[in-house]
């Protein structure tokens, strides 16, 4: 496990859980993003507000690479710019699309995903692309040189869990990128499946927004992850399609 | 006029850090964009705002 790493743009990770930074305080976030075990956070571009006194970056540890995302854009072109804007603010150039048509589903637009990817990706960046889990689009994302692929599990704030599960697994088998589900897992026991399945890793943030207790839920994710990453390590035990397969030996009763 | 962040401002013919100084914005936490492009921090001082210019200013805040 010592030497299990996440690289994502030439850039290693122990951490497999990616930390969302919207909608809870930021007086929470250094005990989140600790709890969490967390080397990744995403954050959102907005107009500045003159009067507004302090800025979410004085909340963030030093060492933390920023994911920020393009929520707002509502096609390549707006992405693009949203991401220009994110590098210039001095950060890095990790990138996460999220390109949004519908306000009602939030679902991802994969053709207009696909078209910033490869500007983005030309121009220097780590693109990250949150994707509707479908295959052919992954293989246009992992074409147009995006770092890794963010199928969502259910809509966004849901806490739904892995409505998705059989495309992501196919994403898992067939994409050659680390696969980060992002979007929908609204509990430790459905981000342990999913890195059972295999994922790299998961992206949340309503699930803790959410809860009665934010750093204690960042635990609690950050353990089921890892136990979940361990499992899928290991190799999960087979299933049988019937009967039963005794544990114990089948010799040696007391009562003969 | 220029337009900046949606809002009409009297501040035709000022660079942009002219433009800053009159605000509180913290330079270091912000980005800049006119007319769609960037304008790197390097280019504050001598990027004059023109009439009819459309400025963004923005930072980064909570999200997923």
């Amino acid at each position: 496990m010592q030497n299990d790493k996440l690289i994502i743009g030439g850039q290693e990770f122990h951490s497999r859980f990616i930390l969302g930074s919207g909608k809870y305080s930021m007086k929470l976030i250094e005990a989140a993003i600790r709890d969490a075990g967390a080397e990744i956070i995403t954050l959102a571009v907005r107009r500045a507000n003159t009067k507004e006194q302090e800025n979410i970056l004085d909340y963030i540890p030093e060492g933390i690479t920023l994911l920020p995302n393009t929520s707002g854009a509502r096609n390549a072109e707006e992405a693009v710019r949203i991401a220009r804007l994110a590098r210039e603010l001095g950060c890095g150039n990790f990138v996460k699309i999220e390109i949004m048509r519908d306000s009602k589903y939030l679902l991802p637009d994969n053709q207009e995903t696909i078209r910033a990817t490869e500007i983005l990706a030309k121009e220097g960046f780590v693109v990250m692309p949150y994707m509707y889990p479908d295959l052919n689009s992954a293989r246009d994302m992992v074409n147009a040189g995006a770092a890794t692929i963010m199928p969502l599990a259910s809509p966004i704030g849901s806490n739904k869990g892995l409505a998705t599960r059989e495309f992501i697994q196919i994403l898992i088998d067939e994409i050659d990128l680390p696969i980060i589900v992002d979007a929908g897992i609204g509990r430790p026991s459905q981000a342990c499946e999913a890195m059972e399945m295999g994922a790299a890793a998961i992206m949340a943030n309503t699930a803790l927004a959410t809860a009665g207790d934010l750093p204690m839920m960042a635990s609690a994710f950050r353990q089921a992850i890892e136990a979940g990453r361990k499992a899928y390590l290991s190799g999960l035990g087979r299933v049988l399609t019937r009967g039963a397969s005794a544990s114990d030996p089948l010799t040696g009763f007391l009562r003969d | 006029m220029v337009k900046v962040n949606g809002q009409e401002l009297d501040i035709a013919g000022k660079t942009v850090s002219a433009y800053l100084a009159t605000t509180d914005y913290d330079p270091k936490r912000i980005a800049v964009e006119r007319n769609g492009d960037i304008v790197w921090k390097s280019q504050y001082d001598v990027t004059v705002l023109e009439d009819g210019d459309s400025v963004e200013i923005v930072s980064f805040v909570g999200g997923g």
